[in-house]
């Protein structure tokens, strides 16, 4: 690996790499605004920005101007965000967990995040107060220390954690799906069901005041420990012996996760896959070492949903596919790449 | 730099694995550590290293006690090498080595250019410069734990625990691993099941069921009584006609010759 070798230039290094990775973002937000089921040209998309952004007055139709400023922009600028959220989400659990199968969705985080949200939303638990996210991310934070807890009364190998979060991940399906038949009418459940497959179709504005903070907070987390995760190559005794403060870093970044997690299920529900497969193509393009993997999968995370968002608009004409369907679509073919490489390797 | 054991011990559910170890390892002291299968090696150098959890007793450094330090400071002047310790993930050779840079590092003080200088340093002590970027999957048994001892090296510890380092090695690299750590101007202690191996070091202390059973120096610590009654084997002394050294010639206590 080439290294600068003053300050000066590690500095100039990583504001470079940096500035490169907001541009290809910012080009993934614009494409993700400009393609949608009603095709825009470009000037009026253009003209749309112009005006809400610096009040630049553009002649632009008031329904086009709605459409892009009220519905596509957020509605990119979340995926970009929970696409972003959920990689990180993956990279620091495999990396902890130490297993290349470990993602929220696997380990039932994504699914106790749903159970909370269904709880709060269609049975009124907490009476209002906690609020749908307050929901999600407690039903997320119980279904990990279940997970966790399990995984260590059954021997506390990276393999019991993946096979105790498909038990959780199992209960915390069932409940959901019991706390709707029990609760919700029929258009109810309808609603929930498809929220469950990954939506954006409902996001706002205020959507995007909760998603880009949760999602920027966590990237700045794990990049602050990027050094630590790398100790944990070796395993939580090694990782100790390096001089890592192993308990306060795993609360840290399962708290980061966790937050990362319910916060993106309670806006566009449970979107499988990303958290598993991009910190693996990620992986494949920068390696292993986590100060160059989570801008890596940050980045490929928001592209990669941004782009399923679109797809999801516009697959079938006049329909929207809810996200996760894409998601599984291109994710599944990727996790069977990784089961047979990890073969390979191992 | 001196360690000091006070009455340490670790239970497993309920059993004791270790009890009761008081000693001390002088600065620039090299002890073995024998004792048979399960005699609580390995579990003794956790607790040395202060990463085992529920520990009981104390350890000290120069004085200080672990538990009063912080884990990058105990990391900054001790290096344990453990037994085969294993990555899934595709790191190079260099990659490992630079993780023993980790506690003198933090985000605000980045890995640089005498961090490198030093790992390059550690990566020739154990002869695998010239393997520097390949990946830590194709590597042989032999040639991860030289690694591991680079990665060590990379701490620039005080202390050196090693947990039966010369496992997986070709003889060539037993005889200069074990050269390489006597050389080194660290305190080591060291795990070994090769009893001629640990004629070398400066102390033995010898483990039977998670205790003490002896310590001191090798010659006086390794009677045939003792290996009979310890290690069940018989054993006659040899000595070296080239330059008076002795070597153990060990055999079953059923084959008495």
């Amino acid at each position: 690996m080439i290294r600068p070798a003053t300050p000066v230039a590690l500095i100039a290094h990583v504001a470079l790499r940096g500035m490169a990775g907001v541009a290809v973002l910012l080009a993934a937000v614009l494409t993700g605004v400009i393609l949608g089921e009603t095709p825009l040209p470009w000037a009026t998309v253009w003209a749309a920005l112009a005006n809400n952004l610096w009040g630049a007055g553009l002649p632009v139709d008031p329904i086009d101007q709605g459409i892009i400023w009220s519905y596509r922009v957020p509605r990119t600028l979340v995926a970009a965000g929970c696409g972003a959220g959920l990689a990180l989400a993956g990279v620091v659990l495999q990396a902890l967990v130490r297993n290349a199968l470990a993602d929220p969705y696997l380990l039932g985080v994504s699914a106790g995040a749903s159970t909370g949200a269904v709880a709060v939303t269609i049975m009124g638990v907490g009476a209002g107060a906690i609020g749908i996210s307050g929901g999600a991310f407690l039903g997320a934070a119980l279904a990990f220390g279940l997970v966790a807890a399990l995984a260590r009364a059954a021997g506390g190998g990276p393999a019991h954690m993946v096979l105790a979060g498909i038990a959780g991940s199992q209960l915390f399906n069932a409940l959901t799906s019991f706390f709707i038949a029990k609760s919700a009418n029929a258009e109810q459940a309808r609603g929930i069901m498809f929220w469950l497959l990954g939506n954006l179709s409902g996001v706002r504005w205020p959507d995007v005041t909760l998603a880009l903070p949760v999602a920027v907070l966590g990237f700045f987390a794990c990049l602050w420990h990027a050094r630590a995760l790398d100790a944990f190559s070796f395993g939580s005794d090694a990782a100790s012996s390096l001089g890592i403060a192993v308990r306060r870093v795993q609360i840290v970044l399962i708290g980061a996760v966790t937050l990362m997690t319910a916060t993106m299920v309670s806006l566009v529900g449970s979107i499988g896959f990303v958290g598993l497969v991009i910190p693996h193509a990620a992986r494949f393009l920068v390696g292993p070492r986590h100060g160059r993997l989570i801008p890596a999968a940050a980045l490929a995370g928001a592209v990669f949903l941004i782009a399923a968002d679109v797809v999801s608009r516009m697959l079938i004409p006049g329909q929207v596919v809810p996200i996760g369907v894409v998601t599984a679509l291109v994710g599944a073919p990727g996790f069977a790449l990784i089961l047979v490489r990890g073969r390979v390797r191992g | 730099m001196r360690i000091r054991a006070e009455g340490l011990g670790w239970s497993a559910r309920g059993r004791a694995i270790v009890e009761g170890i008081t000693l001390e390892v002088a600065s620039g002291e090299t002890l073995g550590l024998i004792g048979p299968n399960g005699s609580g090696k390995s579990t003794l150098l956790k607790l040395f290293a202060g990463i085992a959890a529920r520990a009981r007793g104390s350890v000290s450094l120069d004085g200080t006690t672990l538990s009063g330090m912080s884990r990058r400071d105990i990391a900054r002047r001790i290096a344990f090498v453990e037994q085969q310790a294993q990555t899934a993930e595709a790191l190079s050779v260099r990659d490992a080595v630079e993780l023993g840079r980790t506690p003198w590092l933090s985000p605000l003080a980045p890995f640089g250019a005498e961090d490198a200088a030093i790992c390059q340093e550690a990566l020739a002590r154990v002869g695998m410069e010239a393997m520097a970027n390949r990946s830590w999957t194709t590597l042989s048994g032999g040639e991860r734990q030289r690694v591991h001892i680079a990665r060590a090296l990379a701490q620039r510890p005080q202390v050196m625990l090693l947990d039966e380092p010369t496992n997986h090695l070709d003889i060539h690299h037993q005889l200069s691993l074990l050269r390489l750590v006597s050389e080194l101007p660290v305190t080591v202690v060291i795990a070994l099941h090769d009893l001629n191996q640990a004629l070398g070091c400066d102390r033995l202390a010898v483990m039977e069921g998670g205790r003490l059973a002896a310590l001191g120096p090798p010659r006086e610590v390794l009677t045939p009584e003792r290996l009979a009654r310890i290690f069940r084997v018989g054993a006659r002394v040899l000595t070296d006609p080239a330059d008076g050294a002795t070597q153990f010639r060990f055999h079953c206590l059923e084959d008495q010759p």
